[in-house]
């Protein structure tokens, strides 16, 4: 398009020089853009070119990072300090919803494990909180749950966690309940060495980390590590639900029988939550003795109705084994600490 | 010693138009961005209109390319297609008044816009927004100024000439 230089070109362009020359070069750069889209050896020179191109964006930016230099070195001290105040003060809170969101985290955790359980068991269970605890070593190991009579919380409903037996309710207020750990001297529950099937007594001695059995047959196959679970005899708790595992065998003071010590499987010092067992597993052993029997529940002064029944039908498990596990109140406790 | 200085000025006003074309705005302003180059290749081709061949337009449109990482040969085409238009009117946008120059200074970049949404509607690109428009009103309004600039230190080369 070469216009000679001393203006003599007609007012309206040249004619079709310059327009075969618009066309062909039209036409290469529509190749080029068809070429850059539709294949890749274009972009193997523009990976070489930008190696040269660099610097030019460089330049090209380089008056706005100064200008966000200056900015940033002219800025107010106290525009400073405000916006660190209210970076801290965001930091706090950000914090703070962390830690939430961790214990929420947890919390799902164990709530997952115990919906896993409830599923396996088949069984209908009511998940309940617990408010309070209660472990002193003169002091019965009871619990507090958030369920009551409200929520159709019965006297002698086994409590379970998610790893095996927690207890059972024993007194039963509207809004609350407390359940009586099997780890408590004055429980025991009826269990079955799942190993080799034979039937014992675990009692609780007063430590969470403990169950006690007496009055095993000397001639008896106990070892340590076998798994005890709840034969289901007496009707209070279902049968073959953990209880704990065997840690050491003995023989007990008289020589006669031998004594073996088990760790319950229940976290019985940590749980948060726990499930109350609904439908009880049919009832297998004589029925449960009559009320009457004793003094006037009036004149005993307690509001927390006998589970004595919890081991009826256990009672063939050992002659002169002590009396039956009660949680009828501290009274007996001492008469059944020890065997 | 006139011609050195007058190159100076030619490739000097091209490729700080490049570094405007690339500098980053704030957001606000990006939509504004006049197209430099453009702008200040119509002034070459309105005043020393053998300096600029159409393939020199080709050519640095392909460079333009190149450093806004676009897709090659895209504002090659638009800038021949603005050359060529500029060529065939030269004679007659000379002697325009500023105010006619600033007008047809629009109606090129309109004109440069279509041929760009014509390109990337081809190549399947989704429509863009009110803003594209923006760009050829901001080229027309820095138009006047652009003109006086590199018509003044023309002078002035031609007055340290002299």
């Amino acid at each position: 398009m070469a216009i000679p230089a001393n203006n003599t070109a007609p007012l309206f362009g040249e004619g079709a020089s310059g327009t075969l020359r618009l066309v062909v070069y039209l036409v290469i750069a529509i190749a080029l853009m068809i070429a850059d889209r539709r294949g890749d050896w274009l972009e193997h020179l523009r990976a070489a070119a930008s190696i040269v191109v660099e610097p030019v964006w460089r330049l090209a930016a380089a008056p706005s990072e100064l200008a966000r230099d200056a900015r940033l070195a002219l800025a107010d001290r106290r525009a400073l300090s405000e916006q660190n105040a209210e970076l801290s003060r965001q930091l706090l809170l950000a914090q703070t919803r962390l830690r939430r969101v961790e214990v929420v985290q947890e919390q799902n955790q164990r709530l997952q494990e115990l919906l896993s359980v409830q599923k396996t068991l088949g069984l209908s269970v009511q998940l309940a909180r617990v408010i309070d605890i209660d472990f002193g070593p003169y002091r019965r190991h009871t619990i507090l749950l958030d369920l009551g009579s409200d929520n159709g919380i019965k006297v002698g409903q086994p409590v379970i966690d998610a790893r095996g037996l927690v207890g059972q309710i024993v007194e039963v207020r509207p809004r609350s309940c407390t359940v009586l750990l099997i780890s408590d001297k004055s429980h025991a529950v009826p269990v079955r060495i799942e190993r080799t099937g034979l039937r014992t007594i675990a009692r609780g001695n007063g430590t969470l980390d403990t169950l006690e059995l007496p009055n095993i047959p000397t001639s008896a196959d106990v070892k340590v590590g076998d798994k005890l679970v709840t034969s289901g005899l007496g009707g209070r708790f279902p049968a073959d639900f953990p209880v704990g595992v065997i840690r050491s065998v003995g023989n007990d003071a008289t020589g006669m029988f031998a004594a073996a010590k088990a760790t319950p499987d229940a976290a019985l010092d940590r749980s948060a939550e726990v499930l109350v067992l609904h439908e009880l597993a049919n009832p297998v052993g004589p029925p449960a003795p009559a009320e009457e029997v004793g003094p006037p529940v009036s004149l005993k002064g307690s509001d927390e109705p006998a589970a004595q029944d919890a081991v009826g039908g256990e009672q063939k498990a050992g002659s002169g084994a002590p009396s039956v596990m009660s949680a009828e109140g501290t009274k007996q406790k001492r008469g059944e600490a020890q065997p | 010693m006139r011609v050195r200085g007058l190159n100076w000025l030619f490739w000097g006003g091209i490729a700080a138009s490049f570094v405007f074309q690339l500098a980053p705005l704030p957001a606000v302003l990006l939509p504004f961005k006049p197209y430099w180059l453009a702008l200040v290749l119509i002034y070459w081709m309105i005043e020393l209109p053998e300096r600029v061949p159409l393939g020199l337009c080709f050519a640095l449109g392909l460079v333009a390319d190149l450093l806004g990482g676009e897709v090659l040969g895209e504002q090659a085409l638009r800038l021949c297609i603005l050359c060529f238009i500029v060529l065939r009117f030269r004679s007659r946008l000379r002697f325009f008044p500023v105010w006619q120059q600033t007008l047809a200074v629009l109606a090129l970049l309109l004109n440069d816009r279509v041929v760009y949404l014509m390109v990337h509607a081809i190549s399947g690109d989704p429509p863009p927004g009110l803003d594209f428009w923006f760009a050829p009103v901001a080229g027309m309004l820095a138009w006047p100024w652009l003109f006086l600039l590199l018509d003044d230190l023309r002078a002035r080369l031609r007055a340290g000439d002299a």
